[in-house]
């Protein structure tokens, strides 16, 4: 096993985000889409967190800026995730469904 | 963090998002995404930032998905239909999926600080919890206080948004 360096956890985080977009190009479901978008938020706070480790300061210390970002980004996921369900589940209540396809009103 | 661990959680991730995206049921599809996360969680345990891997479970693998689940249930969705897939969307979603890594590839190659092994701490132990506050409450005190914000409006939207009948 080779060492460890920063390329491996950039390249799984690239690999992550790239799972979520294809997620959310290929799949119909609204809701499946939101999870995919959950997926790429999650690869960019481990970039993030990679980034922080290897970037040790004088003091020896990881830098902490990186993982306060991190923090701040799953805050506002976590809001983010409740607005979201809350206007899919008004969307369901309107038009009863959760396909893509279905909600066409608004196409040129 | 050892190299096994590291590919053994990186593989794991991996294929649990391999498993979101490929499950027709929603239900399977957060259950693997709570499965990613955990993954991921112990992938920011290894990076020795223990305080995010633990908000990761308690918000993520947590909070966020039991949302996710409780809505699926809510909505009673059923396995999502068979139909005629949309090539565009395939080869679009494919090629810019595809596009992104081998860009990646080549980014990571030409990145020289990219290539350097882990750095080792200049400390015994690390209490990290209490760094991130600090870092937090001292430099970051504006923005905490504006997500803080941001969160209270969430939650009255979200109250706004769930009534019976949208004015």
């Amino acid at each position: 096993m080779q060492t460890l360096t920063l390329n491996h956890y950039l390249l799984a985080s690239g690999l992550l985000f790239s799972l979520g977009f294809a997620g959310v190009m290929l799949r119909r479901n609204i809701i499946t889409i939101f999870m995919c978008l959950e997926l790429m938020l999650n690869a960019a706070n481990l970039s993030l967190v990679a980034f922080s480790r290897f970037h040790v300061g004088t003091d020896g210390l990881p830098n902490y800026n990186a993982q306060v970002l991190v923090f701040f980004i799953i805050t506002v996921a976590a809001a983010e995730v409740a607005v979201g369900l809350a206007v899919i589940v008004a969307l369901y209540r309107a038009r009863q469904t959760t396909h893509v396809e279905d909600l066409q009103s608004l196409k040129f | 963090m050892s190299p096994v661990l590291f590919w053994a959680f990186t593989l794991l991730m991996l294929a649990f998002g391999v498993s979101v995206i490929l499950n027709r049921n929603p239900v399977a599809s957060a259950l693997s995404l709570v499965g990613s996360f955990l993954c991921l969680a112990s992938l920011f345990v290894g990076l020795d930032a223990f305080f995010i891997g633990v908000i990761q479970v308690l918000v993520y693998a947590g909070a966020v998905m039991v949302l996710f689940l409780f809505i699926i249930m809510l909505l009673d969705l059923k396995a999502e239909q068979r139909r005629r897939f949309n090539p565009i969307a395939l080869v679009g979603g494919a090629a810019v999926s595809g596009a992104f890594v081998a860009f990646l590839l080549h980014v990571l190659k030409s990145f020289p600080a990219g290539s350097r092994a882990f750095p080792n701490l200049g400390v015994e132990r690390l209490d990290d919890v209490r760094l991130v506050g600090f870092a937090l409450f001292n430099h970051f005190n504006l923005p905490f206080q504006t997500v803080g914000v941001l969160v209270l409006v969430a939650s009255i939207g979200v109250v706004v948004l769930s009534r019976r009948e949208l004015k």
